[in-house]
């Protein structure tokens, strides 16, 4: 389901890969992702999920325990590292300490052999390329975190790759580095046309760059979508819950008909939610807290029920508020503060929590 | 009068005790040495008091063919052995650090008994080896100082893997996956990552094999056949006798050529390092 509009085979294609370490730890479980060519794919998932296993098996440190991992339409599984059509960014950065950025950058043109006279101009422009032209001389010990972690990145570009392995890049990065240099690695992407494999465990770092994610849970697949997708349309409670924010609330089936699906929510009574198909057993619904409007009188056109305000945070540009029901169903409602004085203004006391029906999500796994 | 500001929680320099015990080390550690530098320029046989200034022991000694025969033998089977145990010990403590293997936790507490058994204990065992597998004797130079220069490389060699071992334990491996990343082939990464990143622990490692080697006496002394004398060995032939400003001269140049030796390596590693 790799959407290449000029018809290309997959640049990356992993297929029922599994892996399990000595020891018995089942780091990955049946896994099948493709990446289209010039994608800026995304491996999203809670720390110790296997997302670094899986990095590290496209770029060659690690070896399947089953299955197999197509790059550029040749099987992997005998390549070495060193002959694989893919570089890496890791999570330490690992720029050589005892060579100046130019030496780090030239060391994959070096290394290989072959032609040497178009090395420096080649490492001038990817030093350019990541915005630290005449920063050649320099060792690693005089940059900062971003400056080497763009070393890292030019060292990796500079030999053409056609699939870059990011490792959590801007885990290290302070959170306003880390949003200007997001931005940053999307141009870059665009700008050289490689494909690009990120792992990151921030979810707002996915939705912001990626064209598609794959969120991983324990070492299996769960989603693979586009961040639009996964943050409206999530398939299973553990998406739901980790991609952003949500209002989980767990029903009996009452059955489908005319479009419409009755549930009957613990604590909230039967809801009517329009839906597609047929759905059978048991059922969560799913609400986000930007979805619920706050009203002091019970609205007609939506679901509304009636609740208490425990706690207000207030966060700036939008306040959270956390309320509950007399019959224990806690909500968490996130309003947009649109002007000062509805910043200045929060709710209390007894409220209605409303949503469209159409906004509420039905999940079955 | 401006009263002095009484000394701060890290003004050691300041207490007296400090002060005190401070110069006490130096004169315990370096005045023996100063002695038998100066002394070896004194004008008197006895070598007791301070006759006047003479380099005529430097002269005796320098005659004096068994000793020279006895010095140049140390610097070799020292130069010998501290280039074998650097490259064993870098080897031994890159497969320690690398490989998981059965019998890795015994093979790295028999790796460091030569440093911890009782040096009489390692000599006689020594001795006892070669004598049982018939290690020739009345080879000729320097092939003579086999025996020596195997004992000085296996007591050597654990010191080296031991401070290689300390520097790789806080070696990311990301750095040689990256120069594999980069194209580099299995040798190549070892050469331009772990190779530089261990240099100063193998010049460190090196450095101390390179004394230990010199100075060793124990070991020396059952191993040596008896044409085979090291200077250790043959100074305390030679003060057996009488305490002669000659071997007071003669130290003198050992200590010497250690601290150019030592000064050379500081030098090259310093260059290395700013670089
Ligand atoms: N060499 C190894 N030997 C044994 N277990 C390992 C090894 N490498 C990883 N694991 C285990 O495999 C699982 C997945 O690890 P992995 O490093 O892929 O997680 P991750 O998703 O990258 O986590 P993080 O976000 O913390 O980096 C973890 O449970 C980890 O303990
Ligand atoms: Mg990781």
């Amino acid at each position: 389901m790799v959407r290449d509009p000029h018809g290309r085979p997959p640049i990356i294609s992993i297929n029922g890969v599994s892996k399990s370490f000595p020891g018995g730890v089942q780091a990955l479980a049946d896994i099948s992702i493709e990446v289209a060519e010039g994608e800026f794919f995304a491996l999203l998932g809670p720390s110790g999920c296997g997302k670094t296993t899986l990095l590290r098996i496209l770029a060659g440190f690690e070896t399947p325990s089953k299955g197999d991992v197509f790059i550029d339409g040749r099987n992997m599984s005998r390549v070495a590292p060193n002959h694989r059509p893919v570089n890496m960014v890791f999570q330490s950065y690992a720029v050589f300490p005892h060579m100046t950025v130019a030496e780090n950058v030239a060391y994959g043109l070096k290394v290989g052999g072959g032609d040497r006279s178009g090395i420096p101009a080649r490492v001038e422009e990817a030093l350019e390329l990541v915005r630290l032209a005449g920063y050649g001389d320099r060792s690693p010990q005089q940059l900062s975190g971003g400056q080497t972690q763009r070393v890292a990145l030019a060292r990796a570009l500079v030999k053409k790759p056609r699939v870059l392995l990011l490792d959590e890049p801007l885990s290290a990065l302070d959170a306003k580095l880390r949003e200007a240099m997001q931005l940053e690695l999307v141009r870059l992407q665009e700008t050289v046309g490689i494909t690009f494999v990120i792992v990151t465990h921030d979810q707002n770092e996915a939705l912001s760059m990626a064209d598609r994610i794959a969120v991983i849970e324990q070492g299996r697949l769960l989603q693979v979508a586009s961040p639009l997708e996964l943050y409206e349309y999530p398939t299973s409670r553990f998406v739901a819950d980790f991609i952003g924010k949500m209002n989980l609330f767990e029903g009996t089936n009452l059955g489908c008909a005319g479009g419409v699906l009755s549930v009957n929510v613990n604590g909230l009574g039967r809801m009517d939610i329009p839906c597609e198909d047929n759905i059978e057993g048991d059922v969560g619904l799913a609400v986000r807290p930007e979805k619920m409007l706050l009203y002091d009188h019970r609205p007609d056109d939506r679901l509304a029920y009636e609740a208490i305000v425990d706690k207000i945070a207030y966060q700036g540009s939008e306040t959270r508020v956390f309320l509950s029901t007399g019959d224990g169903i806690n909500f968490e409602v996130s309003v947009r503060n649109a002007s000062r004085r509805a910043a200045a203004e929060s709710a209390s006391g007894s409220v209605w929590v409303a949503w469209h029906p159409a906004d509420t999500l039905i999940l079955r796994d | 009068m401006s009263r002095r500001a009484p000394p701060g929680p890290l003004d050691y320099g300041r207490r007296l005790w400090l002060r005190f015990s401070l110069w006490a080390t130096f004169l315990f550690l370096y005045a023996p040495i100063l002695m038998l530098v100066a002394f070896s320029f004194n004008d008197s046989r006895r070598n007791i008091v301070w006759r006047g200034f003479t380099l005529k022991y430097y002269e005796k000694a320098w005659n004096n063919d068994s000793l020279i025969e006895a010095f140049t033998n140390s610097l070799t089977i020292a130069l010998v052995s501290t280039v074998a145990s650097v490259i064993l010990g870098m080897m031994t403590a890159v497969l320690l650090w690398r490989f998981r293997f059965p019998g890795k936790a015994p093979y790295e507490g028999a790796m460091s008994l030569p440093i911890i058994i009782p040096e009489i204990c390692m000599g006689v065992a020594m001795m006892a080896f070669f004598a049982r597998i018939g290690w020739p004797a009345n080879l000729p130079w320097p092939l003579n100082l086999g025996a020596i220069t195997i004992a000085h490389i296996s007591f050597s060699f654990p010191f080296v893997a031991m401070v290689v071992r300390a520097r790789l334990a806080r070696f990311n491996p990301e750095l040689e996956e990256a120069a594999r990343d980069l194209g580099a082939s299995q040798w190549q990464s070892f050469r331009d990552v772990l190779l530089p990143y261990m240099r100063p622990g193998l010049v460190a490692g090196g450095l101390l094999a390179f004394t230990l080697s010199l100075d060793d006496f124990v070991i020396t002394f059952f191993t040596s056949g008896p044409e085979t004398v090291t200077f250790p060995v043959k100074v305390y032939s030679m003060i057996r006798f009488s305490v002669t400003p000659e071997v007071n001269a003669a130290s003198t140049v050992l200590i010497a050529i250690t601290l150019f030796l030592t000064t050379i390596a500081l030098w090259l590693q310093n260059r290395a390092q700013s670089s």
